[in-house]
């Protein structure tokens, strides 16, 4: 199907788009498009208003802040796949994006659009909530930070207000040496996944855990590892609780079995990766 | 609804367009003569619409025209030597990378993408390349298959 008409603006500057956001209340905002066109393609979302924030050359820049990683929301994934600074301080964020849909998908797909689109089992809402993320908002006049735990409400919805932009990612960069792996179990390379684990091991901090795929938004499920010291115990902690989605291509018990293997998988890479 | 003056850049060539926003690059280039650019599921999954934009594969239904003023569109139209085959359509044929057809223009744009960036593949990264792509007449084999062949053959060249 084709898409229905609507108004287009390809703002040059930040304040311009705002601008235009702050005027209207039916625009969309395109960055990559592989979410919202596809919509907009099958009619699921006409918007009266699409500005176009590709030529927003500052939201595509990767930069670090002390204790954080700032990705702008106009990167795409694959450009996150190669990228230095990533390589260096964060790599669990490339093997995060290397399996993301499909290279002519992560070409043009952004970080800022899979964060506000919030599919339930998309990679960056996950990594969000794993690294105690906190997500920029501005909007005409305002700018906002809030974590990422605050951010994803549910199945396609988040905090985001009438009239935000979302500019910026500001992952926390964990300890050298520290110890982190990423599982999903998609059907086939590039679906969206069954199931997913991501973790990481630091010497001086908590472990931290966080599932996506499984219930509506990522979970943080850190607080269940408190004071356990095996894997086993771990994975029986961090599933207990959890209430997973059910779809007949994925009952939710088959699920909750994925996520199990998944999360053991994920916690003993980890915790073998960590510098001694 | 309006129309947007743009300038496309394809295959080399320049074109002055009256586009409306709404318009999509895959149905924009198929007007244009390049019915190369297959259109499937529009949205995204089957692959057989991929085009390049400055060297980078992408889905040509999910860009709209109006977005890529200024910015080279590559369609399987500029792929072959002097109007005959390149290397890795040669090797396509060769090894029977297609049967119907319909998938191969937009695997071509995003194997010619992955050649030029890369000199050598394990089957492995050729394979989780691929499916970006349907293909539901070969199973794959013959496609991976042509892909190490154009490999080889450009190897023995160098």
């Amino acid at each position: 199907m084709k898409p229905r008409g609507f108004t287009y603006h390809q703002p040059k500057t930040l304040d311009e788009a705002l601008g235009l956001l702050a005027a209207s209340d039916d625009a969309a905002v395109l960055a990559g498009g592989q979410s919202l066109v596809p919509m907009m393609n099958a009619r699921l979302a006409s918007p009266e208003i699409v500005v176009d924030i590709n030529r927003l050359a500052s939201l595509d820049a990767v930069r670090i802040e002390g204790d954080r990683l700032v990705v702008g929301a106009l990167v795409r994934h694959e450009s996150l796949i190669g990228h230095p600074l990533v390589q260096e301080r964060l790599p669990l964020l490339s093997s995060m994006a290397e399996t993301i849909a499909h290279w002519p998908i992560r070409t043009r797909g952004t970080i800022g659009g899979s964060l506000v689109h919030a599919d339930p089992a998309a990679q960056w809402p996950l990594a969000a909530v794993l690294l105690e993320a906190e997500i920029e908002l501005q909007s005409q006049g305002n700018a906002r930070r809030i974590d990422a735990a605050d951010f994803f409400e549910g199945a396609l919805s988040t905090t985001l207000a009438a009239g935000e932009l979302l500019t910026a990612i500001r992952f926390r960069l964990p300890s050298a040496g520290h110890g982190a792996a990423f599982r999903l179990l998609t059907r086939r390379p590039g679906d969206y996944a069954i199931a997913m684990a991501a973790c990481v091991v630091e010497a001086d901090r908590p472990r931290r855990l966080a599932i996506g795929g499984v219930e509506p938004r990522p979970l943080d499920r850190s607080g269940a590892l408190d004071g356990l010291t095996t894997v086993p115990e771990m994975i029986e902690a961090a599933c207990r609780e959890v209430t997973p989605m059910d779809d007949p291509r994925a009952p939710a018990d088959y699920r909750r079995r994925v996520l199990a293997q998944l999360v053991g998988d994920c916690l003993a890479e980890a915790l073998r990766g960590q510098a001694s | 609804m309006t129309q947007h003056a743009i300038t496309l850049d394809v295959d080399g060539e320049r074109y002055e367009l009256a586009v409306e926003a709404r318009r999509l690059l895959s149905d924009v280039l198929r007007d244009l003569g390049r019915t190369g650019v297959h259109v499937g599921c529009e949205h995204g999954v089957c692959g057989a619409c991929t085009v390049q934009v400055d060297g980078a594969p992408m889905r040509a239904c999910l860009l709209f025209a109006v977005q890529l003023e200024g910015q080279a569109i590559r369609t399987v139209a500029a792929l072959g030597d002097n109007g005959g085959l390149d290397g890795l359509q040669q090797a396509f044929h060769d090894v029977h990378g297609l049967q119907c057809g319909f998938c191969t223009p937009g695997l071509l744009m995003t194997l010619d993408a992955l050649l030029r960036e890369r000199a050598e593949l394990d089957e492995a990264t050729i394979r989780e390349v691929v499916s970006g792509h349907l293909c539901r007449c070969t199973g794959y084999d013959n496609i991976v298959e042509a892909v190490q062949l154009a490999l080889r053959r450009r190897a023995k060249a160098a």
